[in-house]
């Protein structure tokens, strides 16, 4: 095949990627735009392994069957409520991969005489570069979000000294070689550098925020593949890259702004870390700090009672996977006559979107789903709202207390409802570990344990009345 | 092609593609934000045919075929999970008929 037709046939897997990402951004379109995007994947492959013929064939399909089938098995095994820390791990190994196509560019073009253009020479050491820092900040966002390490913020003294200096020395690195230093090393040295510098970064950001951090990353990642284009000359990999290193930059500003902060904020403030006393305190304890809890019965007689019912899910609701069971006990009110909505936080649970995901599982009807605006307009003339397994997205310290973290940050103001109930565990913080006054309010009765077996408890109790 | 021409070239459909990367996702609803990460995530597995280029040239030594073949295992775990990954995000969206009442 020539190089000409080859080219050709990669235009067609771009064409494939764009209608992708603009299916992507309707959910009507959606699933068609990921099978269409697959497909021009696959072309771009055998394109590619017909071009390089017979050369290492084994090699590759031995590593694209390594590869390829823990890719599968990995997503494929993983529930629902993993799904960020996935895209955290494949983002990574893509970076981890354009990491090592620099190494072995650079390898093959350096012996003498061998000396790289400085264009190639620059494309080498920027998709070594953002390619570790993508690679090392994913694997830490994973271990954060699988809960290997902990979730809040890892701080020291002159962290952000610290991760300068790695940066400009890795930056030193590269310059180096860009000037003309044929040297090896020198890209291994950056390589290493890049790699402490992404686990140096990512540590202080605190788990809550992780959503972000691996859409960042991963427009990082498209970029070093657009990088790796430029040395491998090579059309897909620019433009596929560079689609990504955009579209993935405007995503995490949307998510930024989803949660009205800045990404500067997300990513240099350690949001999440314990708070100076002051503050804490006077968030938790300015109510008198008694908290009410409610048996199933109570809770039950409320509901069934009430003329109008708002579920108010979180992650607590996603792990204990008892979406389908809210949904049941939502048909049951239904049956008793009770108008039951949702209202949905848009960065509630893991990552934006995640609680639609779950509850279209349940099949509940996508007109009982309302965003943030809709359902604060609702919650005044709400009898009930039921908050299931959420925290920090209901929150009222985002509206008054100027010392807390997340001020400033949109709610659901479930506590302009007559009642609230909240579905929790235990009385510990949420994911972003702060004080949560709403529960103290005497408006919220607490109904601990396990969402999912506090909602059957719920829906036989409802059964019974 | 000269070098210089190439890289006028590429650079030219670089630029093109940042606008078209920003502008053909310009009006996602919050609920598609996750599975469109996820999906770009798996876009960016392109780097598969890279990696497969490196580790497909001849002649190469010891140190080229285990970084490339490393390479080749990575990227292709990219690609392979960054799709099903999105793909089982939105099984989830696929069943729009009205909800039956069973009460």
């Amino acid at each position: 095949m020539s190089s000409n037709t080859a080219n050709l046939l990669y235009l067609i897997t771009i064409v494939t990627f764009i209608l992708a990402l603009r299916d992507l951004s309707n959910p009507a379109s959606a699933r068609r735009g990921v099978q269409i995007g697959a497909a021009g994947m696959m072309l771009a492959v055998v394109v590619t392994w017909i071009r390089i013929g017979t050369t290492s064939w084994w090699a590759i399909a031995l590593g694209m069957l390594l590869g390829g089938g823990f890719g599968a098995v990995a997503a494929r095994k993983v529930h629902m409520t993993a799904m960020p820390q996935m895209v955290a791990l494949f983002n990574g190994v893509g970076g981890g991969a354009a990491t090592l196509i620099a190494l072995d560019e650079l390898h093959r073009i350096l012996p003498p005489p061998g000396a790289p253009k400085v264009d190639i020479s620059l494309a080498i050491v920027l998709s070594a570069l953002i390619g570790a820092i993508s690679f090392a900040g994913s694997m830490v966002a994973f271990a954060k979000l699988q809960e290997l390490i902990q979730g809040r913020p890892i701080t020291y003294s002159g962290q952000q000294f610290v991760n300068g200096a790695l940066f400009l020395a890795a930056l030193g690195c590269g310059l180096a070689l860009v000037s003309g230093v044929q040297q090896q090393w020198l890209l291994w040295v950056l390589v290493g550098l890049a790699l402490l510098f992404g686990v140096l970064f990512v540590l202080p950001i605190g788990g809550a925020d992780m959503p972000v951090v691996i859409s960042l990353l991963n427009a990082f990642t498209g970029l070093a593949v657009a990088a790796s284009g430029f040395e491998l000359e090579n059309n897909v990999l620019i433009v596929s890259g560079m689609l990504v290193g955009a579209s993935g930059t405007l995503l995490t500003l949307m998510m930024g702004r989803a949660m009205n902060r800045s990404i500067a904020n997300v990513l240099f403030s350690a949001f999440g870390q314990i708070q100076d006393g002051g503050a804490a305190a006077a968030a938790a304890g300015a109510d008198g700090g008694s908290v009410r809890s409610a048996s199933a019965e109570d809770v039950a007689v409320m509901l069934a009672y009430a003329h109008k019912v708002v579920f108010v899910p979180g992650y607590g609701l996603a792990v204990a996977q008892a979406q389908h069971d809210v949904r049941q006990l939502a048909d049951l009110l239904e049956g008793k006559g009770v108008e039951v909505s949702y209202a949905i936080h848009p960065v509630a649970g893991r990552m934006p979107g995640h609680m639609n995901v779950l509850l279209a599982e349940a099949n509940v009807p996508y007109d009982e789903l309302h965003e943030l605006d809709e359902a604060n307009g609702e919650f005044p003339r709400t009898d009930v709202a039921v908050v299931v397994g959420a925290n920090d997205v209901v929150n009222p310290d985002a509206r008054n207390n100027q010392g807390s973290p997340i001020y400033g940050m949109p709610i659901l103001n479930v506590d302009d409802a007559q009642a609230v109930v909240v579905l929790k565990r235990s009385m510990n913080p949420g994911f972003a570990g702060i004080e949560n006054p709403l529960f103290y309010n005497p408006k919220t009765v607490m109904l601990f344990g396990d969402a999912k077996d506090s909602i059957d408890k719920l829906i036989a109790d409802v059964k019974n009345l | 092609m000269s070098h210089n021409t190439l890289l006028v070239f590429e650079v030219t459909i670089l630029v093109l593609a940042i606008f078209l990367g920003f502008e053909v996702i310009s009006k996602v609803p919050t609920l598609l934000h996750t599975p469109l990460m996820s999906g770009t995530n798996a876009i960016h597995g392109i780097v598969i045919v890279g990696a497969m280029i490196v580790l497909g040239v001849d002649h190469k030594d010891a140190f080229t075929w285990v970084i490339g073949f490393v390479a080749v295992v990575l990227a292709s775990a990219n690609v392979v999970g960054g799709f099903v990954v999105t793909d089982r995000m939105l099984e989830m969206f696929k069943k729009r008929e009205p909800p039956q009442r069973d009460e």
